[in-house]
Formats: structure tokens, C-alpha cells, sequence
């Protein structure tokens, strides 16, 4: 029995799993990156190979370990190696003697031909093709919603009164909107999920840091990747703002460009005029637009030895400078322990925090 | 005016050609050459501390270059046979010198895609020809002549020099002895032109090698069409040309009869080697020639090198004996 899945990255796999099972598949979810996961992935990657690719690994091996046989996957087309793991999973997988088949999805843009036949092995149940398009309106309506509550717990954190309120309150309302089937029942669970959270206590008083964060996606969307530091923010009292979310990603690149990603590219065009693959030039636009709009800090999030946030990073000193805005960088990776860096986050805080209030105390009143 | 030519990544690819362009158009060209202690430890301290070693050495190569020269000359090269790109820090590579470093002299970084129009190689030299104040017959001639110094240089790399060897003969007329000799074992060393001829950092891995009476053949030493002519079975391209090369050349020595081992090299902290390493290590499982994967950084040895190069051939040795 065929049996799909798929890498795991934030909230995502609730809206996946629907949509692989609407189009008659049996799907195994995919285990929240764990220890295990880490361990497992790498074990079995190249030394050097960046964070994702190792815990994609780790989470494939761990489905494999369930029953799973077919994996759904994106591709890419350069020049970030992201494009080339689908092929590397694959080769070492067979090796490791797993007879498994990867669906690599590459933008529908350039190969259309690939998508559709991606579509149709994924398709089982033999629905038609505007059955499919139903149910694809609906995975994505259902994306959007879990992508618009996560922007709001990153609202509401830094302000409310008891600490983790917002987190419990944002786990559960997660599961009204997983539950809801109908296009019309997301809609109505992300309204009351939209007013449930609405009603967390909130101190309207305190003095809350804006912090833009930008960098490489799945690190960015992967709150195991990257030790929930939106968490760790919030409760400092910083309000996050994520440069990037899985459904605007996703538009930027199946279709066709929107103005946002216009817009970010423009910003970035006297430091980098040159798209060097992965995120590398949305991390320098996006700190230029943040630093237009008076944000107290970045923080940029990378895999260890991803180039294109390499290549971000020797640049955006310059772009910190000019735009006296501080910018904090982590390089991720199996050996990253959360205590340090929390410790390297509350000093970063404090120093923001002092910027602010000094220019508070020099303007006039 | 003078032109400054970092020692470093493209330098071992197109530097007699970029030479003998623009000392045509009578601009005097300087280049940092060999690499340097000095220029290591700089470049370690100014880079980010998460990029390749190349790239750092890149870094000192410029700053070796600051006070000496007008311009520096760091084209984009994005793609240069409509197929395969090169690394993203190739790609941002003017940005990471002008941005990443202080008071640098100004970079000439003209842009060369060749899936974006017909002779772009040519294009992009019109335009530095351009920038420099030439007139456009008098760039064309430069052009040409620089073509013609290239293919010198590609035809002392067919028989067996490595490009640093090349162009020293190209430009200083030193008539080298044959590097080749017949009836001693020949191995070949794979990996990116600038890991494996910067001295300094490879710790001259090539002349270590032929110093134990052992042939080296580096990817640079086959012609194109017997590198294109390789296939490898990974269901995609690699995205990257010297990865591409690397791969379809190590296929290349892997099937040839008078090949005796490979050595990879690569260098710490490289992204697309961490791909590639794996690629080689998957086709070459299935292949009887021995292979050796060599990780080289700014700290290696000469020693710890040294020990590891002299085992591998021992090997080899003891395997060719036992046959």
C-alpha cells in the first residue's frame, strides 16, 4: 500500500495532509523535528551539507520507520544547493535501502509539464481537474489562515499580561482550524480563532521592540530549526515581524512576482543587484525596508555554511551602518543550544531597548 | 591608471586573458599573486567567519591590492555557456569586496550571463573597454588578442601543466619541462582550479605528488568535449559549472585504464562540495579505483597533509603490486 509524505516545516503539514488525503492518498505525518531527528539526519548527511537538508533527512528516515514509501518534496533551480537535496535524499536513501520514491515539485513557472504530472501520480482517487483546483483553493485557504494566526501570536506575545497564554491559546485554537474542512468552516474557525485570541489580557503600557527577522526559509518557518526564538522574543517583550511566510513565499514563486517581492528586490539593488539563490537578497531588502519603517533591530537566521545568507551577511554590515540599524545573525546547526542563544538575544534586547529610550529622552517632547 | 587582479578563484581561470585585455588598452595591470601568510590572516580576520576558505583568501588578495592600485577588476561572472551558474558567492562577489571591506578602491564588476544575449562575454568586455574611455575598435582588438593568449593558455593545460604553470609560461616564456612522464603512476586530482593551485592553501599538493614520481592530472587538463561527454546518473544537473566539471571529470579519470587514484579536494565550508563529495563518493562505490577525499582549510599542515598523501600512495603502490 502506498503510503505519502512529506518534510515537515511549521504549521504547514495540517494543510498538507488535507490535501494529500482530498486527492486519495494515505498519508503518514511527519514527526515535529525532534532529538531523534537531528541525530538520525546527521548521521546520514554530508558533514558540511546545511541544517535543513539534515533534518529533512532525519524527518524522512523517521516516516520511512512508519510505513511511508512515497515522499512529496519541492525542488529548485539554483544556485542554492536546496534545489539538489530532493536528488541527494533520494541517492542515500536507496543506499541506506529504503525503497522510496521522492515527487519533487520544481516551479510550475519553468517546468510545467513536471507539475502536472507531480499532480496526477498524487492522485488516486482519479478526481478531476477542477475537483483538484477545489481542493487545492482549500489547502491554500487553509495556509493562509494558519499563516494569519501565527502573525498574530507574534502581535499579541509581547503584550500579554500572564506569560504563555498566547502560545497555549495559539496551540489551541491551531486545532480548530485543522479541524475545519469546508472552505467556509476555515474561514469561520480562523475568525474565532482571530477573536479567541483577540481576548488574551493585554498591558497596552509597556514599551515593546519592533524586530524585523529575515533570512532562510526553513529555518525561518521551522520553530524546531531554530529553538522558537519568536517565543523567546516575545516574551522579551519584542514584537516579531517574519519577512517570510509559506503562502507569500509560495506566490512569489509558482506564478508569478507580486509587487512585495518587487518591491524587496528594488530595496536590495544598490547592495546586491545580483539574485544569488536561496534568500540572500530578500534578507538585504527586507532589512532596508524594516529600517525604513523604524524597527528597532533585525535578527537574520541561517543554516550553518548556507551561502546565499553568507553572502547577506558580509554585506548587511554595510547595510547596518548605513542604516544605523543593529542586525543580529545566527548561524544555526545541530550544536546550537538554546541557552546560549537566549543569552545572546536578552543582551541583544537590552541594547536595542537603551537605543530606544536614549532617542525617546533626546527628542523633544 | 592600473587595474588590480586578486590571485585568487577566477585568477586561475581567465587571468591571461583579463591580462593581455587590458594591457592593450594601455592600462597597466597588477596583480597580488602568490598567496601570503599575511594575506590568509587578513583575509580570516575581515571575512565572515562562515565563509569558504577561498572566498577569505579572495578577501586578502583585494586588500593586498588596496593601496596599489585605481580599480579593481571583479567581474560577475554569472554564467558563462548558457547552462550551469557558479556559486552564489561567486555571484555576489564584487558586493562582498565593496561592501564587506573598508576604503576599497573601486570595483569594475561588469555582469556576464550568456543566457541573457548573444555574446555576452564580448559585451561585458565592450563595456569595461567603455568604462576605461577606449574606443570601440580599439577594445575589439584587445578582445581578440586576448582570445588568441586564452587558447594558448587552454593548449599548455591540454598537455599537462596546471594554470599556475601555464601562466607563467605565457607571460614569462619559460620553456618548462614536460611535467608528464611516461611509466610512473598517475593520479588525478579533482577539485576547483583555485583550491587546488593556490599553493598556500593546498599546500602544493601537485608538486608534493609529483615529487613522489607520481603524474598529476587535474580537471583542467582534459579538453571540454570529453568533460561534456560524461554523464553522471544524477536525475539534475548541478546547478554550479565547477561543480558540474568537477563531477562529469571525475566520471572522465574514473573509466580511464591509466588512472591509478583520485583525489577530491575541497575546501572547509564550501556549500556545493558538500553535495559533490557525496555525488563522487556514490559513483565512485561502484568503481575499483582508489579514492581519496581531501579537506583542506587555513590551518591545514604541511605534515598532517604530507603523512595522509604518503599513505594514499603507499596504498595505490601496494595495490598496483599485488595485481
Amino acid at each position: 500500500m502506498r503510503k505519502v509524505s512529506f518534510p515537515h516545516m511549521g504549521e504547514s503539514y495540517r494543510a498538507f495532509k488535507m490535501l494529500l488525503t482530498d486527492l486519495g492518498n494515505e498519508v503518514v505525518l511527519p514527526p515535529r523535528p525532534s532529538r531523534r531527528t537531528l541525530n538520525l539526519g546527521v548521521q546520514h548527511s554530508p558533514e558540511f551539507a546545511c541544517f535543513p537538508l539534515k533534518i529533512v533527512m532525519g524527518n524522512y528516515l523517521e516516516v520511512i520507520d512508519k510505513g511511508a514509501n512515497l515522499l512529496v518534496t519541492s525542488g529548485g533551480v539554483g544556485p542554492c544547493r536546496a534545489g539538489l537535496y530532493a536528488e541527494l535524499h533520494k541517492k542515500t536513501l536507496r543506499e541506506l535501502g529504503h525503497p522510496v520514491d521522492i515527487i519533487v515539485f520544481e516551479p510550475p513557472r519553468l517546468h510545467p509539464i513536471n507539475f502536472i504530472r507531480n499532480v496526477n501520480r498524487l492522485n488516486p482517487a482519479r478526481l478531476s481537474i477542477k475537483a483538484i483546483i477545489e481542493c487545492i483553493k482549500r489547502g491554500w485557504r487553509k495556509l493562509q489562515a494558519l499563516d494569519n494566526l501565527e502573525k498574530i501570536s507574534h502581535i499579541i506575545r509581547p503584550e500579554e499580561l500572564h506569560r504563555g497564554t498566547t502560545t497555549r491559546m495559539y496551540k489551541k485554537v491551531l486545532e480548530w482550524v485543522d479541524s475545519a474542512y469546508t472552505t467556509n468552516e476555515i474561514i469561520e474557525a480562523e475568525a474565532a480563532a482571530v477573536d479567541e485570541m483577540n481576548k488574551i489580557p493585554r498591558d497596552h503600557e509597556r514599551l515593546i521592540l519592533n524586530l524585523g527577522m529575515v533570512g532562510e526559509i526553513y529555518v525561518l518557518l521551522e520553530p524546531a530549526s531554530n529553538l522558537e526564538i519568536e517565543e523567546v522574543l516575545g516574551n522579551l517583550g519584542v514584537r516579531v515581524e517574519r519577512s517570510m511566510f509559506l503562502t507569500g513565499w509560495t506566490r512569489d514563486n509558482t506564478w508569478k512576482e507580486t509587487t512585495e517581492g518587487m518591491t524587496v528586490k528594488d530595496a536590495a539593488h544598490p547592495y546586491l543587484p545580483e539574485l544569488i539563490g536561496g534568500h540572500g537578497r530578500d534578507s538585504i531588502g527586507h532589512t532596508i525596508l524594516y529600517a525604513k519603517r523604524n524597527f528597532d533591530g533585525i535578527v537574520q537566521l541561517a543554516p550553518f555554511t548556507c551561502i546565499p545568507e553568507i553572502v547577506a551577511r558580509t554585506i548587511l554590515n554595510k547595510v547596518s551602518h548605513d542604516y544605523s540599524i543593529p542586525v543580529l545573525t545566527f548561524f544555526l546547526d545541530e550544536q546550537t543550544g538554546k541557552a546560549g542563544m537566549v543569552t545572546r538575544l536578552e543582551a541583544f534586547v537590552d541594547l536595542m531597548r537603551m537605543k530606544k529610550m536614549q532617542a525617546a529622552k533626546l527628542k523633544p517632547a | 591608471m592600473r587595474i588590480g587582479i586578486p590571485g585568487a578563484l577566477f585568477y586561475f581561470v581567465y587571468y591571461p586573458m583579463w591580462k593581455v585585455f587590458f594591457e592593450e588598452l594601455e592600462t597597466e595591470v597588477i596583480t597580488s599573486g602568490k598567496t601570503t601568510r599575511e594575506m590568509v590572516d587578513n583575509g580570516v580576520r575581515e571575512a565572515l567567519a562562515d565563509a569558504c576558505v577561498p572566498v577569505k583568501l579572495f578577501f586578502g588578495h583585494a586588500m593586498a591590492l588596496k593601496d596599489k592600485v585605481d580599480q579593481l577588476f571583479i567581474p560577475r561572472i554569472v554564467c558563462m555557456n548558457s547552462k550551469t551558474v557558479y556559486c552564489p558567492k561567486f555571484l555576489g562577489l564584487p558586493d562582498m569586496i565593496r561592501h564587506g571591506l573598508p576604503d576599497m578602491p573601486p570595483v569594475i564588476d561588469v555582469r556576464i550571463d550568456t543566457r541573457d544575449k548573444r555574446f555576452a562575454a564580448l559585451r561585458a568586455f565592450m563595456a569595461t573597454g567603455h568604462m576605461l574611455k577606449k574606443s570601440t575598435p580599439a577594445v575589439l582588438g584587445a578582445y581578440a588578442k586576448s582570445r588568441v593568449t586564452q587558447m594558448k593558455f587552454y593548449r599548455l593545460l591540454r598537455s599537462g601543466f596546471q594554470p599556475a604553470e601555464a601562466i607563467d609560461m605565457v607571460f614569462n616564456r619559460i620553456k618548462a619541462k614536460p611535467v608528464i612522464t611516461t611509466g610512473q603512476m598517475t593520479f588525478a586530482v579533482v577539485g576547483y582550479p583555485y583550491i587546488i593551485n593556490d599553493q598556500y592553501i593546498s599546500v602544493d599538493v601537485v608538486n608534493k605528488l609529483r615529487r613522489m614520481g607520481i603524474n598529476v592530472l587535474t580537471p583542467d587538463n582534459i579538453s571540454p568535449l570529453s568533460v561534456a561527454m560524461q554523464h553522471y546518473d544524477s536525475g539534475k544537473r548541478m546547478f554550479w559549472t565547477f561543480s558540474d566539471k568537477v563531477l562529469r571529470a571525475t566520471r572522465y579519470f574514473a573509466d580511464r585504464k591509466n588512472i591509478d587514484g583520485i583525489i577530491h579536494l575541497s575546501a572547509f565550508g564550501c556549500g556545493p562540495d558538500s553535495i559533490v563529495d557525496r555525488f563522487i563518493h556514490m559513483d565512485n562505490s561502484r568503481r575499483s579505483v582508489p579514492f581519496m577525499s581531501l579537506t583542506i582549510d587555513e590551518h591545514s599542515g604541511e605534515a598532517g597533509i604530507g603523512t595522509r598523501l604518503e599513505a594514499f600512495v603507499d596504498m595505490v603502490k601496494r595495490k598496483k603490486r599485488g595485481e
